[in-house]
């Protein structure tokens, strides 16, 4: 059970502390709910590149990095299709340094030209580097595209095409901004060796004063349900064939979703896993197999990805695959495989919960989603799952008519 | 209204007195060392076998890093199967590597499962079968695997260069080719895992919330291992003549994965912590030179970083990035610019001092926790080095001149002492 204490300043800011004193440290975590998916189709890339932009100065603060770094502090951020998460570790004593730097870049960036410029170039070579240099590196950028008509899931995160980021212009990066970037659309965290009486006037004091801005009011284009299959196939300079199919699952809120969750597990997630066991080991079909899903907030996606083993033909592979989730919509797992993966989840979550960082991490994250206190709710709501459960969604999600397949053929 | 342009005044963590928590010590039976740290609100634990298993032990390459492998994949009772729907059954990790020295089994498992798990892990130690057919689908597996990484510039650039620091034939530089894996030979994999496992050297670590007689529990299962001494190899170095390499792997690739990079000694040379502070200066963080110049003013990369590679018995200096394709010459160019900034220049009091608070603060930060703390540890005692390292390098990042910085780059940032590699 991880305890906190949650209040909200005049201007909207949702603060939350999370006290823990057996760490030297404290921990600010400052999550905006912005990701990918609030993007203009044409300007795609967008919210990650204002990311890198974040580091580039605020208003009264030329530099980031130093200061912090001068006060023993580390920081990083991520961004993803739903949200745009800051974090900062340093020494408890220098806790008031976080809440300067982060005060002032929420108050309003430097905006300088030679930031943009030089940042549109690293996340040029950092598009370059995950997604144009790696074999099989495309393949999300099309399945997306397969798989997605209509919602903003159908580009990935750091952009559909690089002249999107090179195009990027200062009034674009500002507008976004003042658009997302303010109080009323952010979760602030801090935790670690803190009390909440100095939180509270730390918070207040430095960002009592920034105005509240609008609240961002989402209004996304939902995927149609998908009625027929999709297929693709792609002839590349690979050295093997691999195979990746995809379904449409429902959001991060629904129940199913922990249904889901369990289920890939059983599917992959171990050396004894269903998938792995059956087309690694014994079929001998592929030389690795994973399944997974996109734990996305909106409507996402169920994987089954893996790379042939050499001479396998494709379509036996693939009937291979079906073969095995027609066992999961016929057949009830057996209850020792289902408690198998809930014991799994249940250490993940124990050993997630080890660092301060990650607790302030999945604060923000369930206060995005609708309610911090909901970290402390997951177990229970795995532990409901039945086999029943795990048969009728199997039989719900692996469905042709909901299916996206690429096989990304070698072509030497 | 705060004065925003006034940074809140700072503890500068030079000031900060940091301690490495004891470990405590015991003994099995059998004479098995045993270092605990017992720490951590979480009912987790971490349990650690470490053999004299590493690929310095090997008369042929992969035999070392196959045996490791295969630990799990078959005993006298339980398949590959069995054993990891036991281990994956409680919830728990289980985890195998191999490195140049040794070798690892590494144990998460919640606290509250470790009676179940221990005698399975003796299991593996004793008991391994290294099944033929669980040795063709790894040979497969890992040819496949193989063929995908050479397709990338940075698996190759890695390749290389260790191989130009220390030699092909030494366990610093060798690496893998799909005839290596072909050449594996089961009854190779059994004298090595009898000689080096079930007779060989062992030493544990343990950390998290431990049960209260850890030392019995692991007593009665890994107390009675013949746990024969063995003897570390010291082999020679064969360091390449060539230096500087350009290599297209990738007709179509749009970017390179450069490596520059000295040969260095171990932990053991006086210069070592000293130089850890001037490749933090240099490029072992988000504020040093080559990161604030090559990524931050230039954008010819989304990344740059130096380090001391880990090793044991000796070491090296490296600079590592991916830039892209016409921009890898400029990018050397400014890499050797600030080389020649560090020999000829002090650094100013302002970087140095964040260059302190940085290390030290990181240093803080990374003692959270039962799992950093052994790590700490088990780096110390396998290194061969005693507590002091710890405090002789908090004491280092805290007294090191300017001065002395700038001799140790006169001494080891000199170009013509670099080995320079680009793998487009």
């Amino acid at each position: 059970m991880i305890q906190f204490e949650k209040f909200t300043l005049a201007n909207g800011l949702r603060v939350i502390v999370h006290q823990d004193l057996s760490t030297p440290m404290a921990v600010m975590n400052i999550m905006y709910d912005v990701g990918a998916r609030d993007e203009d189709p044409n300007r795609t890339g967008f919210a990650h590149l204002f990311e890198h932009l974040m580091f580039g100065g605020s208003v009264n603060i030329p530099s980031y990095d130093e200061p912090l770094q001068m006060a023993g502090g580390e920081n990083n951020a991520y961004t993803t299709n739903d949200l745009t998460n800051y974090y900062i570790q340093l020494p408890a004593e220098n806790l008031e340094t976080a809440f300067w730097l982060e005060s002032d870049r929420m108050l309003s960036l430097a905006f300088g030209e030679k930031s943009l410029e030089t940042q549109r170039k690293v996340v040029c070579e950092e598009f370059k580097e995950h997604y144009l240099t790696k074999p099989y590196g495309d393949v999300w950028h099309k399945m997306r595209e397969l798989a997605y008509t209509k919602h903003p899931y159908r580009w990935m995160t750091i952009g559909k095409e690089l002249s999107h980021i090179e195009n990027a212009q200062l009034e674009d990066v500002k507008a976004f901004f003042f658009k997302h970037y303010r109080p009323v659309n952010a979760v602030l965290v801090v935790a670690g060796n803190v009390t909440v009486e100095k939180v509270k006037a730390l918070t207040e004091k430095w960002f009592g004063d920034i105005p509240s801005g609008e609240r961002y009011n989402r209004n996304l284009p939902q995927e149609p349900v998908q009625t027929e299959a999709r297929r693709l196939e792609i002839k590349a300079n690979v050295p093997l064939d691999a195979f990746y199919k995809c379904w449409h699952m429902p959001g991060r809120l629904d129940r199913r979703y922990y249904v889901i969750d369990l289920l890939t597990d059983i599917l992959s997630g171990g050396g004894s896993s269903r998938l792995y066991q059956s087309l690694v080991k014994e079929k001998k079909l592929f030389s690795n197999i994973e399944c997974h899903h996109f734990g996305s907030t909106d409507a996402g996606l169920v994987v089954v990805e893996g790379k042939l083993v050499k001479g396998v033909k494709i379509e036996e592979a693939e009937k291979a695959v079906e073969a095995e989730l027609d066992k999961m919509k016929n057949e009830l797992v057996s209850e020792a495989e289902l408690q198998k993966v809930k014991n799994k989840t249940e250490s993940m979550i124990a050993f997630e919960d080890m660092s301060v960082m990650n607790r302030a991490n999945s604060l923000a994250y369930y206060e995005i989603l609708g309610d911090a206190a909901w970290m402390n709710y997951e177990l229970p709501k795995y532990a409901t799952v039945t086999t029943e459960d795990i048969l009728q969604e199997s039989r719900t999600i692996f469905r042709a008519e909901n299916s996206n397949t690429i096989h990304y053929l070698s072509n030497n | 209204m705060p004065d925003r342009k006034q940074a809140p005044a700072i503890v500068d963590a030079v000031n900060f007195k940091l301690n490495l928590k004891p470990y405590q010590h015991f003994v099995l039976d059998n004479g098995v060392e045993v270092y605990a740290v017992d720490a951590g609100a979480e009912e987790v634990m971490l349990t650690e076998w470490v053999f004299f298993a590493g690929n310095s032990q090997e008369e042929q390459n992969l035999v070392a890093a196959t045996t490791n492998f295969l630990l799990r994949n078959g005993t006298t009772k339980r398949t590959a199967f069995q054993i990891n729907e036991h281990f994956e059954y409680y919830g728990a990790y289980l985890n195998r590597s191999c490195y140049n020295e040794t070798a690892t089994i590494t144990l998460h498992c919640l606290t509250k499962h470790i009676d179940e798990l221990l005698p399975v892990v003796k299991e593996l130690i004793t008991e391994s079968t290294m099944p033929s057919e669980e040795l063709a689908i790894y040979q497969q597996n890992m040819k496949q695997r193989l063929k995908v990484s050479l397709k990338k510039s940075d698996f190759v650039a890695g390749r290389l260069i260790d191989a130009y620091l220390y030699g092909e034939k030494h366990p610093y530089g060798k690496y893998s080719s799909a005839e290596e894996f072909d050449a594996l030979q089961r009854d190779q994999l059994l004298s090595f895992y009898n000689q080096y496992y079930l007779q060989g050297k062992l030493i544990m670590f343990v950390a998290g919330k431990l049960p209260v007689n850890i030392d019995k529990k692991l007593n009665r299962f890994f107390g009675d291992l013949p746990n024969k001494p063995v003897e570390v190899k010291h082999p020679a170095l064969y360091p390449a003549t060539e230096k500087k390499v350009r290599i297209t792997n990738d007709t179509a690739g749009v970017q390179g994965s450069i490596r520059i990079a000295r040969p260095f000694p171990n932990r053991h040379h006086p210069d070592f912590l000293k130089v850890q502070v001037l490749n933090a200066l240099f490029g072992g963080f988000f504020g040093s030179r080559l990161m604030s110049n090559i990524r931050e003013d230039k954008g010819y990369t989304y990344g740059i970083h130096s380090y001391l590679q880990n090793h044991i018995q000796h070491s090296a200096w490296m600079v590592s990035t991916e830039a892209g394709k016409d921009v890898c010459e400029a990018a050397i160019a400014e890499v050797y610019k600030e080389m020649k900034e560090l020999r000829e220049e002090l650094v100013e009091e302002d970087e140095l001092l964040l260059v302190r608070n940085y290390m030290m603060g990181s240093i803080l930060g990374d003692l959270d926790g039962p799992f950093q703390i052994i790590a700490r540890w088990k780096n110390i005692i396998l290194n061969d080095l005693t507590e002091q390292y710890f405090y002789d390098s908090i004491n280092t990042i805290k007294t090191i001149s300017a001065e002395e910085l700038r001799s140790l780059a006169q001494k080891y940032l000199q170009p013509e002492d670099f080995y320079e590699l680009v793998v487009v």
